[in-house]
């Protein structure tokens, strides 16, 4: 589904990615772990086109995007939810989740009929609502939610674009114990249906749903396999897990 | 009935009423200055679009206010005074002059976007200063008004007073099925958040170009109607001071909110006929007064009216 | 059209380059470390020649005016950044845009109704007048000499504070990254303040170096203001190399453009046409340029960012 070759960004003297090279295949969740600084949101923002890597190619279901900048690979099916929350504070969850559903849909260039009667974009919106479990709360404005309502609100709005491949980044950031659980719950339904790169810090949800992990160090990957396989790693142990525990 | 419908039915029967009010008081006066405030309320209405929903904060927008004058009298100059000829040409140069700025300015942003558009009308004023055959500086006079095959005349106060605010009413709704069709949602989406649009597949820049089209058309026929009203044109119709005339309309009238254009509009021309007739200088009042309700009062005037 | 004819034109071109600046330098630095749009700048340069002015009707010394226009300039800056511009940090572009416009409005009120609206006539001290004569036979303005030497030695100045003094490092940190000089502790209430300061000293520079040669009235500021604009999106905002570098291509295409694009486009469509087509596109010349540069480069020559 995804396969990144060689992927190299510096700042300067920094290299925030060094050479790396990273795979997911249909259907499977791969998870990115590493300490802060090992360039995961430098990463991440490489495969969502917001920034454009110095050398080496992404390749997405068979087609090269390297070129491509994030509208474009949005609408080829790469969705993402944002680290720190990015909705549309002004707007309604179900407004969120609606233009989510309208930019799959295309025909934006419509100037008279009124959007927010517009069954097409209502209906699938509510649905997707009721599915991350917001919806009693459609018609909340987004800037009266609570930081984990924003969480689901964007994992929403991924699902609203129909995606072939879903890019996490630290789903569960911000939230308590008990909204956790539910947030990895819900992402073990989505597994079956999507593949996913979930960049995490919370190793309880990384070891449940991911199929395989990767450890990124100073910008590179130094190790992947299976969750069991890592967690035994005594490279990665000294590099990043030896510091948790 | 909703509030809003309710307010602007209000409003358009006050706004009816007045030229035989002001005719039967012995005031003609007012249907003067009211028509004024009608047709700025347009232009006020076309900047809202970009400005106040779309966050284009475009300092050039009086260019197509004197672009839209300026071909109503240069075809006039030439002998072609009709209104079905004029009109059209006003709007549709400056939807095509406005492409051709938009689609330079708008791939900038920020203070970048705020000093090109502000060089852009600039531009357009010093060519119409240097184009001496028609007038240069001092500008031209109208030869007549727009005609409309005996329809309408525009020569009688009244009339030309209805045919403003048919108009401003007419752009004032178009306005409003624009910013909440699909097409705004993007618009006011990308506003809000860019980034986030981004991410869920929107090119932010196709649409601000066409919001920017439509506003310096909607400007176009503002500016015609002006040319008509003042009978006279000069090149200081497209000049930053009246740009940023147009900017403070917006902003004390209440940004993304369908009747701030028009209350800002009228707000800010009364409060200048009130200081005129106090002091020759009354900007330096003027200016001070502007500063403060930006730094106190930036909700606007809709805020209270929650229109 | 000589060669003496273009030399000479060229001269003017550079002279008003640097003028343009001057108030470029001061603009793109508030711009670049402060965050800060501030459309009052071409007041403080008006503010500079009115009060140069001034002070020479009053006491009959030019160096007095000078100084007057210089420190006067100086003193109303400081006070305009804190009773107008200081509530406008971190405040959206549109904010800062309406405020300085409102001063804007305020201070060519106010400058009408102390000295009217008409142009103020300027003189020169007789050691200034008179003129000087070109390798190319033809004589040039002693005084537009002066300005130009000025301004190159101003320029001269700002490179050495800027690359070689630490107050030019915190210059050009607060440039590219702004947030980061905070928080590295500096304090950056008296940076913003001294690097307003600087920027308000240079428009009133060039407004009081201004007065002889163009029109003193109100309004001027906003004339030379919006082409300071075109040189500062040329250059890139925050560079003060970028600001000099724009100056001089800006003041140098208007100049030779409005002295030589109607001969030469008369030299290929008829007079007439020439007579009218070549003002116009005279005047829209620099913007056009403006235009082409950015589709190549979109955030200006040097970018400090």
């Amino acid at each position: 589904m995804l396969e990144v070759r060689g992927l190299t960004k510096s700042y300067g003297a920094l290299r925030a990615s060094d050479g790396i090279d990273f795979d997911v295949r249909q259907g499977e969740t791969h998870a990115v772990i590493g300490p802060n600084g090992a360039g995961k949101t430098t990463f991440i923002s490489q495969l969502a086109g917001d920034l454009r890597p110095d050398a080496g190619r992404i390749v997405f279901a068979g087609e090269d995007v390297t070129e491509l900048r994030a509208p474009r690979r949005a609408r080829k099916g790469l969705a993402r939810s944002f680290q720190i929350t990015s909705v549309y504070h002004e707007f309604s969850a179900l407004d969120n989740v609606a233009l989510a559903v309208q930019a799959r849909l295309g025909h934006s260039f419509r100037f008279w009929r009124d959007a927010r009667r517009d069954a097409a974009l209502r209906e699938p919106a509510r649905r997707l609502l009721d599915e991350v479990g917001l919806g009693a709360r459609s018609e909340v404005l987004a800037a009266s939610m609570s930081h984990g309502e924003h969480r689901q609100l964007e994992v929403a709005m991924a699902l609203a674009l129909e995606p072939r491949l879903l890019l996490l980044d630290e789903p569960m950031a911000g939230m308590g114990a008990e909204e956790s659980q539910r947030m990895i719950g819900f992402l073990g339904t989505l597994k079956a249906r999507y593949s996913i790169v979930l960049v995490e810090h919370d190793m309880d949800a990384v070891f449940r749903l991911a199929d395989r992990v990767s450890v990124l160090v100073y910008g590179r990957v130094i190790a992947t396999g299976a969750p069991e396989a890592i967690r035994a790693n005594a490279e990665v142990r000294a590099a990043y897990l030896g510091e948790e525990s | 009935m909703t509030r809003g419908a309710l307010f602007w039915i209000v409003v358009a029967i006050v706004l009816a009423a007045l030229p035989p009010l002001a005719g039967a008081l012995g005031q003609p006066f007012y249907i003067d200055l009211v028509r004024r405030m009608m047709i700025l309320a347009i232009a006020a209405t076309s900047l809202n679009l970009i400005l106040g929903y779309g966050g284009m904060v475009s300092f050039g927008h009086a260019a197509y206010l004197g672009l839209g004058a300026y071909a109503v009298g240069i075809l006039g100059f030439y002998g072609v005074t009709s209104g079905w000829a004029q009109w059209p040409v006003a709007i549709g140069a400056c939807a095509l002059v406005a492409a051709a700025i938009g689609a330079v300015s708008i791939r900038t942003s920020g203070i970048y976007f705020i000093m090109i558009t502000l060089a852009f009308t600039q531009m357009l004023y010093y060519l119409g200063i240097s184009l001496e055959v028609y007038g240069g500086d001092d500008g031209m006079r109208l030869k007549s008004r727009s005609t409309f095959s005996g329809l309408i005349d525009l020569g009688n106060a009244v009339s030309f007073y209805y045919v403003c605010l048919a108009l401003m009413l007419a752009a004032i709704y178009l306005t409003y099925r624009i910013v909440n069709s699909r097409f705004g949602m993007v618009l006011r989406a990308a506003r809000s958040n860019e980034a986030r649009s981004r991410a869920i597949g929107f090119s932010p820049y196709r649409y601000r170009l066409t919001a920017f089209v439509i506003a310096g058309a909607m400007c176009g026929l503002a500016g015609a109607l002006y040319a008509n009203h003042t009978n006279y044109i000069t090149p200081g119709l497209a000049s930053w001071v009246q740009s940023g005339d147009l900017m403070f309309m917006v902003i004390l009238g209440g940004m993304a909110s369908t009747a701030g254009p028009l209350l800002g509009a009228f707000a800010l021309l009364i409060a200048e006929e009130i200081l005129k007739g106090w002091t020759e200088h009354w900007q330096v009042i003027l200016g001070p007064l502007l500063v403060l309700s930006v730094i106190f009062f930036k909700r606007g005037l809709a805020g209270i009216f929650r229109a | 059209m000589t060669w003496g004819l273009v030399f000479e034109q060229l001269l003017n071109g550079l002279q008003y380059g640097v003028m343009l600046f001057l108030m470029a330098a001061g603009l793109t630095l508030v711009l670049g470390i402060m965050n800060l749009v501030n459309l009052a700048h071409g007041s403080l340069y008006m503010i500079g020649a009115y009060l140069a002015v001034a002070g020479m009707q009053a006491t009959g010394s030019y160096a007095a005016g000078v100084a007057l226009g210089f420190a006067g300039t100086l003193l109303v800056g400081m006070a305009m950044e804190l009773v107008a511009l200081r509530p406008l940090y971190g405040r959206d572009h549109l904010d800062q845009v309406l405020v300085t416009f409102g001063l804007i409005l305020f201070f060519n009120e106010l400058i009408a109704i102390i000295w009217g609206r008409g142009s103020l006539y300027t003189s020169l001290p007789s050691w200034l007048q008179g003129h000087v004569e070109l390798f190319t036979g033809s004589r040039y303005p002693v005084y537009r000499l002066v300005v130009l030497a000025v301004g190159l030695a101003v320029a001269v100045l700002l490179w050495y504070v800027v690359t070689r003094t630490r107050l030019g490092m915190l210059i050009r940190a607060g440039a590219s990254n702004r947030t980061m000089v905070a928080a590295l502790g500096i304090n950056i209430r008296l940076l913003y303040t001294v690097v307003f300061g600087f920027g308000a000293a240079l428009a009133g520079l060039a407004g009081l170096m201004a007065g002889p040669i163009y029109a003193v009235q109100p309004g001027m500021g906003e004339l030379i203001l919006i082409q300071v604009f075109v040189v500062i999106v040329i250059g890139g905002i925050g560079s003060i190399r970028g600001a000099l570098v724009g100056a001089i291509i800006v003041g140098v295409v208007d100049t030779l453009g409005r002295a030589f694009l109607r001969p030469l486009l008369a030299t290929v469509i008829s007079a007439p046409a020439a007579e009218a087509a070549g003002p116009a596109l005279a005047s829209m010349l620099i913007y056009l340029l403006m235009a082409v540069v950015l589709s190549v480069k979109p955030a200006g020559l040097f970018q400090s960012r």
